[in-house]
């Protein structure tokens, strides 16, 4: 038996994952994560169909894990039930087989950038997506970049440097197609900090097919990773992401959910961190230039429910009280609701947005100009939610070292 | 005081007790049937809920595995809704004599038991939890079966053919006159009013009480009250029976039942069938061997230890029980004990009730002289109205499609609010009968938190003296207490100080007011406990934490 399935065993029904679960407390369509969770999997047997319908609900977003006091690996179980549930029921939906598929997308639209762009974001194309798919039609997409992360391909690695000032970055998905000024801003930081970026060739993390339901694809890209990081991360190299969805995908979600449990991929769990996480390690290590020029400005920073799976804090808000001058305003919210790609399907749109509203409300409240967030898909729903622009945490400290503004300010 | 007046009185209210009453009244018997508690309340409610399939007793009570071979493919014919077809393997461990699975392969063939040596790669393919390391694989039909289902199915089919069934009716003597038991004197303990029955035939069913029951017609009838120890894992580690193969001993059958599998069984001596406690050395046996099976089993959380009494029958007195055949007895008092109008059918396993009560009714059709074939092998048991049984994605199937979540008042055993209202419509006394009914409380939480939800129901239907619902509450409460003493360690002795907690700190029931009365109706709470011989007793040390 797997752990995941183990810990249910340690459920007290005390009750707090239900007090805490953002979507229960907005719909009465997700029942909560300690029935979806422990008290369900009683009733999930590896024979016979598939019971469930309501697990699908479940937004994944981790905050039933994080304030169980017993270990309960409840998103987890609901991520296997919700997969379970597909492949009983026919196979996963063309709509999370699309929104699944972050890599295929990117590749192919980013040759024709403006053209695609424009398929997808006119009035027509979204309620047609609206109707035929079910991602619903005001759902914060996001568009696809001219130029992909890293460019041209460079890797300064050489197996002769030494591996102690190599550091190894994930870029996913997001950086590569949508916003590689945020893997510019990661690599400049990195670098200012003597470190020497290796970026090796690199899949999907997997995680849009994990919580889509679809775990047979997903394991191909989750080895795929494993065959180029792993060599890496056993020459010594620590592996970054600026993605905080992919690092926690590398760390835990992907070897968990996909039951690999691989000396490959003990070695790259072991070895991967969030940038924020990584940086953080730095500073205590007195190994960071914290030489950052002032930023007169606040900001309200949301950590995101991915970032909270890490268990590390909110490094990113340490790092930012490095700079003089910036006011650091934490949300204190859990989840902004988009929660991956759910807050982009039909069913759950509303749902996704009611659970972000007290965080819209936050943002518009504090008086911040913009608002910074580890991940990107949480930042283009707060934009979505806000009207306010939002920015990855790496920026801000890459402008603070004088690096670049974000793209953000700029354009704001 | 209340008379009547029947062909059969059939005194206990288990599998044996509701069989035989079904078995009269199809024959045409005017029927009634008392039990002092609820149906199943004794030892068919107690035991781990296995169909044999005979392969247990082949080599050593060939005669109790044919019958349990013949009974289990009658039972999966009329009362497929009782019983899950699990299978059974039949497993050779490195702790076993690797020389017996021949024997046990031939001794099948001649008692007739089906048997089908699979290779190991195959066990494990199917059981993939199951020890690695053994060395041979039978398959055998074994299933799993519900007891509760299964006893509320024949009271339901007996009453259909006119019998009357009578819960809480405690027999208090049996009336003699010159040789010939006449009839019984009867207490109503939730009316408390007395009745007398007379009846032509008094069919003592009592299982492990059959020897009390006999002493009141001044017979003496031999039952040595076997105490057998159970305990449900919180996880259903595996899906079918697995059986040590080997000469049976404690510890080594693991049942797939439901949401749980049960580890069982042990087997004592114990000197009253209702009093007896559960030693920490035998969990930690049960458990011990439990791990040979499934390693990896004791990690995981245990919901419950609780204890059986078997109704082992054996004419001259024993040391040691499991040297008594697991054959069934019928006592025929008259040419016994001169005394006529009084049978006994003890002895016997769950399997193998309904065979039991045939020979029972033919016994009483000769001494009444008439002829009525029985049937009861031929017509299907009617599927139990509530609690029907489900094979494991059934309830929450159910929840999701009908979105009943907000009504689940158990939420372990996902007990709908509708289904407690309709088992306390139905007559449930106690909120134990309930859980015999529905399942409430069987689950992680054992009670902690639907109590105070179904005692809140119960007052609501019922409206008695508030303080009625009360004690109700307090003695379901402690009834499942019980079953966590044994067992507390790990989550489940999280789950003890979460549920004490909100049983002292958040409701204040210790200062329930109950008028300062004991229920009568449920056990007593804390018995002494009989224990075994001391040389049976587990080393110290041997905690299971």
């Amino acid at each position: 038996m797997t752990d995941v399935e183990l810990s249910l065993d340690a459920c007290i029904k005390c009750n707090i994952c239900v007090s805490y679960c953002p979507p229960a407390k907005v719909t009465d369509l997700f029942p909560g994560p300690k029935y979806a969770g422990p008290q369900a999997q009683r009733f999930r047997s590896p024979r016979g169909p598939s019971p469930d319908a309501s697990v699908d609900y479940c937004s994944g977003c981790r905050v039933c894990n994080l304030v169980c006091p017993a270990g309960v690996r409840i998103a987890e179980l609901n991520a296997k039930a919700r997969a379970r549930m597909y492949r009983d029921r026919g196979g996963v939906p063309l709509r999370n087989r699309l929104l699944g598929r972050s890599e295929l997308l990117g590749r192919l639209a980013h040759p024709v950038a403006p053209l695609a762009n424009y398929l997808l974001h006119n009035p027509i194309s979204r309620w047609l997506a609206d109707a035929w798919l079910g991602i619903d039609r005001r759902a914060p997409l996001p568009r696809f970049s001219l130029h992909t992360f890293p460019g041209p391909v460079r890797s300064k690695w050489s197996p002769a440097s030494n591996p102690r000032r190599r550091v190894v970055y994930f870029h996913g998905c997001a950086t590569r197609y949508y916003e590689p000024w945020i893997g510019r801003a990661a690599v400049a930081v990195l670098e200012r900090n003597g470190m020497e970026v290796v970026i090796p060739p690199q899949n999907c993390c997997s995680l849009p097919m994990l919580s889509n339901g679809e775990f047979d694809a997903a394991r191909r890209y989750y080895d795929g990773n494993l065959r180029t990081l792993a060599p890496l991360a056993e020459a010594g190299c620590e592996i970054v992401g600026t993605s905080t969805s992919c690092t926690l995908t590398l760390k835990e979600e992907a070897p968990d959910l996909l039951e690999a449990d691989s000396d490959a991929g003990r070695l790259v769990a072991a070895s991967t961190s969030d940038i924020c996480e990584y940086l953080v390690r730095l500073h205590e290590a007195g190994a960071l230039d914290t030489a950052f020029r002032p930023l007169e400005l606040s900001v309200l920073y949301h950590a995101p429910c991915q970032l909270n799976a890490h268990r590390v804090g909110h490094p990113a808000a340490d790092l930012m009280r490095l700079i003089p001058g910036l006011t650091v305003i934490e949300s204190e919210h859990p989840c902004c609701g988009i929660a991956g790609t759910y807050g982009l399907k039909k069913e759950k749109y509303a749902i996704g947005m009611a659970v972000g509203q007290p965080l819209f409300d936050r943002v518009q409240q504090s008086g911040a100009r913009l608002s910074v967030c580890d991940s990107e898909t949480c930042r283009w729903q707060i934009v979505h939610g806000t009207g306010l622009p939002s920015v990855h945490p790496i920026e801000i400290l890459a402008w603070s070292y004088g690096l670049g503004e974000p793209l953000a300010i700029r354009k704001g | 005081m209340q008379r009547l007046e029947t062909d059969v009185l059939v005194i206990g209210g288990g599998s044996t007790g509701t069989g035989v009453a079904r078995d009269a009244a199809m024959r045409g018997f005017r029927t009634v049937l008392v039990e002092k508690r609820d149906l199943t309340h004794g030892t068919t409610g107690r035991y781990h809920g296995l169909l044999h399939s005979g392969g247990r007793y082949v080599v050593k009570d060939p005669e109790s595995a044919k019958e349990c071979i013949a009974e289990n493919r009658i039972l999966r014919r009329i009362m497929p809704h009782s019983i899950e077809d699990t299978g059974g393997l039949f497993v050779i461990t490195p702790w076993d004599d690797p020389a017996y699975g021949d024997q046990f392969r031939a001794a099948c063939a001649a008692c007739g038991v089906p048997c089908e040596e699979m290779p190991v790669a195959a066990a494990l393919h199917l059981e993939p939890r199951l020890n690695p390391k053994i060395q041979r694989a039978f398959a055998l039909p074994d299933g799993a079966a519900d007891s509760f289902l299964a006893t509320h199915a024949n009271a339901e089919s007996a009453r259909a053919y006119g019998a009357e069934i009578r819960i809480y009716h405690e027999v208090t003597a049996l009336l003699l006159r010159d040789g010939v038991v006449w009839g019984a004197r009867i207490r109503d303990l939730v009316r408390d009013e007395e009745i007398e029955v007379e009846a032509a035939v008094i069919v003592n069913a009592a299982g492990a009480w059959a020897g009390r029951i006999a002493r009141l017609a001044g017979c003496e009838v031999n039952v040595i009250p076997a105490k057998g120890v159970m305990v449900a894992m919180n996880h259903r580690l595996v899906n079918t029976v697995l059986n040590r193969c080997k000469l049976p001993a404690d510890g080594d059958i693991l049942v797939p039942i439901r949401t749980v599998c049960v580890i069982g069984t042990t087997d004592h001596k114990v000197p009253d069938p209702e009093r007896y406690g559960i030693e920490p050395w035998e969990v930690t046996l049960l458990l011990e061997e439990g791990e040979k099976l499934v390693p990896g089993l004791a990690g995981a959380r245990v919901l419950r230890a609780w204890a059986g009494v078997r109704p082992l029958y054996s004419e001259q007195a024993t040391s040691d029980t499991r040297d008594v055949s697991r054959t069934y007895a019928l006592l025929d008092h008259e040419s016994r004990d001169a005394m006529r109008g009084f049978v006994t059918i003890t002895g016997g396993k769950w399997t193998t009730y309904r065979q039991m009560a045939e020979v029972t009714l033919d016994a009483i059709c000769r001494k009444l002289g008439v002829e009525r074939p029985c049937r009861t092998h031929l017509e299907a048991l009617p599927e139990p109205q509530e609690g029907k049984y489900y094979t494991l994605g059934a309830p929450l199937a159910d929840i999701e499609s009908a979105h009943h979540t907000a009504e689940l008042l158990c939420e372990c055993e996902l007990v709908t609010q509708d289904r407690v209202e309709r088992a306390v419509d139905a007559g449930a006394v106690t909120l134990d009968d309930v859980r015999r009914d529905v399942r409430l409380g069987m689950g992680p939480c054992q009670g902690g938190f639907c109590t105070y939800r179904a005692a809140g129901l119960l007052q609501e239907r019922r409206k008695p003296d508030v303080r009625e619902t009360n004690l109700a509450l307090l003695d379901f409460l402690q009834e499942r207490w019980k079953g966590l003493q044994a067992i507390l360690w790990g989550a489940q002795l999280h789950q003890a100080r979460l549920d004490e907690l909100i049983y002292l700190g958040i409701m204040n029931a210790d200062h329930l007011e109950t008028g300062g009365r004991k229920s009568p109706l449920t056990d007593f709470y804390f018995q002494e406990d009989s224990g075994p011989p001391e040389s049976q007793r587990a080393p110290a040390g041997r905690d299971p934490a």
